[in-house]
């Protein structure tokens, strides 16, 4: 719960209420990219971490 | 009293620090520990190392402070592959199960770490986030000798800057300009590490050291077709020519088109011309880049000092450029100017911004000339010693400094492990090899048979600060390695005509002055200057060794092997000094001489770490 209270502030403050739909998107879509593979290990790429 | 630890973690090279009332007590690399080079994990054994040093508990520190803002860079990955959908969902599809799992609940997931070191955390109350730079910043300005400062932060990325300008006054220190992601100068460096067939991350530095074997021809296609740099030093990336913003490599065909070959992969591939070439023209596009930058910032400012934090400013080439150009006529950079650096920075942001803590300005700097790590007493050493199967004798300081000062000026390589491990990426002298600078055959010999790493590779001299300028152009001192300076010209050799036409790893073959091991090939070298106020064990060292051979300088490169992190106890040190050629090996007063030791002992060490 402190999760999604610290997530809403951060949009409000940072003003980034668009990234909304597309975190509500992500949520549907990784969920379903993380079921389907059973490691959170990713190849290093420099930026994506 | 207030307590603060600071955490790098989870990307890179992680790291803790422990400040207490605004003063850095402790800090570590967790890859000294768990012997995992750039080891990213949750770094407990720093963390335990730290608390032990002041003798705290998770219970007696009032905040942890982590070094970046793990929301701030989902934002920047979201917008990113928003912006360039459909392009980018590989790289969507690699990042988001580690980002969805675990990285967005980094609070809860350093919390539990935290309670499972130490049951009497404070919980997650206690754990603030300081933006990636402005740890940087604060890295670079707080333990810096200036009461007032311009601070220039160059690295990769953190959150959304891989730039900033701030300004530090007193206790306070501002950001005031930001140049974002994909625009950055650590990453251009990188794709050219990438594309040269070096890992990113972390063979930035071979780049560097191959740059001199070449010659800046593409300098130009560099600065007409990649980056776009303006008179006030910001800068823009044509991305059509990068793939990292959405892609899994650096760089893509476009790239490889513009220079005409394709990226070397790895090892297997040979070091051509051309890829001293592209490392020649890459370092100097950097170094222009910089020196536009900090010219511009000297003019508006004004202000006379100028501190530097990030991974670029590791690129001591382009250090010793900004300080030889003398806009900012004083300059300090952070030793530990990579990401571990960021727990220091983050300690300190948290002290000094967040309760706004006094600051005491120190001379030379308050960094404890980076001597931060864990010390053994003798009992441990002994223990440690005795418990690996050595043989050897513990002698008084005098006695110790007397033999190990024979040994090299009879041309032995020596493992000198002494007192507090330094904090960054550097050896200064407290777990160092050592070596006689005046061999010629020296640099091959500790290249190919110690370290076992490329024979290009160059080697740094330590230099007693009070004769550092009879052997290089350098008027400031350089206690952390920081800066390149050229070796003077009245030392320098006479070359031959044939010499003169000599190109590429050819160079290596000629002595280039009285002190060729520690002279790259372009007559530059990475200097330490050795305090004796700060150092003075080594630099009785040096002492010695001058007092023998008329010589101030000594080779001093970091106690490892290719791939492995320096060493960080008297076992890690046995252990190396066996699998190596190295003669002699001082650990504290104990001095141990490769002949008297059980050869079956010696261990295949050089295959149980991952080539860097």
């Amino acid at each position: 719960m402190s999760f999604i209270t610290e997530l809403w502030s951060f949009l409000r403050i940072r003003k980034k209420y668009w990234l909304l739909p597309a975190l509500l998107f992500l949520v549907i879509f990784g969920a379903l990219i993380v079921l389907s593979q059973g490691s959170a290990v990713a190849p290093f790429i420099y930026t994506i971490f | 009293m207030s307590k603060i630890l600071g955490i790098s973690a989870f990307y890179h090279d992680s790291a803790a620090a422990l400040v207490v009332d605004g003063e850095i007590i402790a800090a570590a690399q967790e890859e000294r520990f768990t012997r995992n080079k750039n080891d990213a994990s949750y770094p407990e054994n720093a963390i335990k190392f730290a608390l032990a040093e002041a003798g705290l508990s998770l219970g007696d520190i009032d905040y942890v402070a982590f070094y970046d803002k793990p929301f701030l860079k989902f934002e920047r990955l979201l917008e990113t592959y928003i912006t360039n959908a459909p392009q980018g969902f590989q790289s969507f599809r690699s990042a988001m199960p580690v980002w969805l799992r675990e990285k967005l609940f980094l609070k809860r997931q350093l919390s539990k770490a935290l309670a499972g070191t130490d049951h009497t955390f404070r919980g997650p109350s206690s754990i603030l986030f300081s933006e990636h730079h402005y740890s940087h910043a604060a890295s670079a300005f707080f333990p810096s000798p200036f009461e007032e400062a311009v601070v220039l932060t160059l690295d990769g990325v953190g959150e959304w800057a891989t730039t900033t300008v701030a300004i530090g006054r007193g206790n306070t220190c501002e950001i005031l300009k930001e140049i974002h992601f994909p625009h950055s100068l650590g990453l251009l460096y990188s794709a050219f590490t990438y594309y040269t067939g070096f890992k990113v991350n972390s063979g930035e530095y071979k780049l560097m050291g191959l740059a001199p074997y070449g010659q800046p021809v593409y300098k130009a296609l560099i600065l007409e077709h990649l980056i776009d740099l303006r008179p006030d030093g910001s800068f823009q990336l044509d991305q059509k020519y990068f793939d990292y913003a959405t892609g899994l490599r650096m760089t893509n065909d476009r790239f490889a088109g513009l220079f005409g070959q394709m990226a070397r992969t790895a090892e297997s591939d040979s070091i051509e011309t051309f890829h001293m070439d592209i490392a020649a023209s890459i370092q100097e596009v950097t170094e222009e880049v910089v020196l536009t930058i900090t010219r511009a910032l000297a003019e508006e400012y004004a202000i006379p000092n100028l501190c530097l934090a990030g991974g670029v400013a590791l690129n001591c080439v382009a250090n010793g450029r900004i300080q030889r150009d003398g806009a900012f006529p004083n300059l300090w950079i952070q030793p530990a100017a990579g990401d571990a650096g960021g727990a220091v920075g983050a300690a300190l942001a948290a002290y000094h911004r967040e309760l706004g803590g006094k600051r005491v300005v120190k001379k030379p700097d308050s960094m404890r000339g980076s001597f931060l790590g864990p010390a053994f007493d003798v009992d441990q050493i002994d223990a440690e010693l005795r418990s690996c199967g050595a043989v050897f004798e513990t002698f008084d300081e005098s006695q110790m400094l007397s033999l190990t000062a024979d040994a090299l000026a009879e041309g032995k390589a020596v493992g000198w492990f002494q007192g507090r491990m330094e904090f960054g990426p550097r050896a200064l002298g407290a777990r160092s090899i050592l070596a006689d600078p005046r061999s010629a055959s020296m640099q091959r010999m500790l290249n190919l048979k110690i370290k076992y790493r490329e024979s290009f590779r160059p080697f740094a001299p330590s230099v007693l600060a009070e004769d550092a300028e009879k052997y290089f152009n350098l008027s400031v001192p350089s206690p952390y390695m920081l800066l390149v300076a050229a070796v003077n010209d009245d030392l320098r050799s006479v070359m031959t005509p044939e010499e003169e036409r000599l190109l590429g790893l050819e160079m290596l073959n000629v002595a280039r002055s009285t002190i060729p091991a520690v002279t790259h090939v372009d007559y530059s070298a990475r200097v330490q200057t050795v305090d004796a106020s700060t150092n003075p064990l080594y630099h009785a060292l040096l002492a010695g060794f001058r007092e023998r051979t008329g010589c101030s300088v000594l080779v001093n490169t970091s106690f490892n092997v290719r791939g492995e992190p320096i060493v960080g106890s008297p076992t890690d040190a046995f252990r190396c000094f066996m699998a190596t050629e190295l003669d002699l090996l001082v650990v504290g007063g104990s001095v141990l001489y490769k002949g008297d030791q059980d050869p079956s002992l010696r261990q295949e060490h050089q295959g149980r770490y991952e080539l860097d």
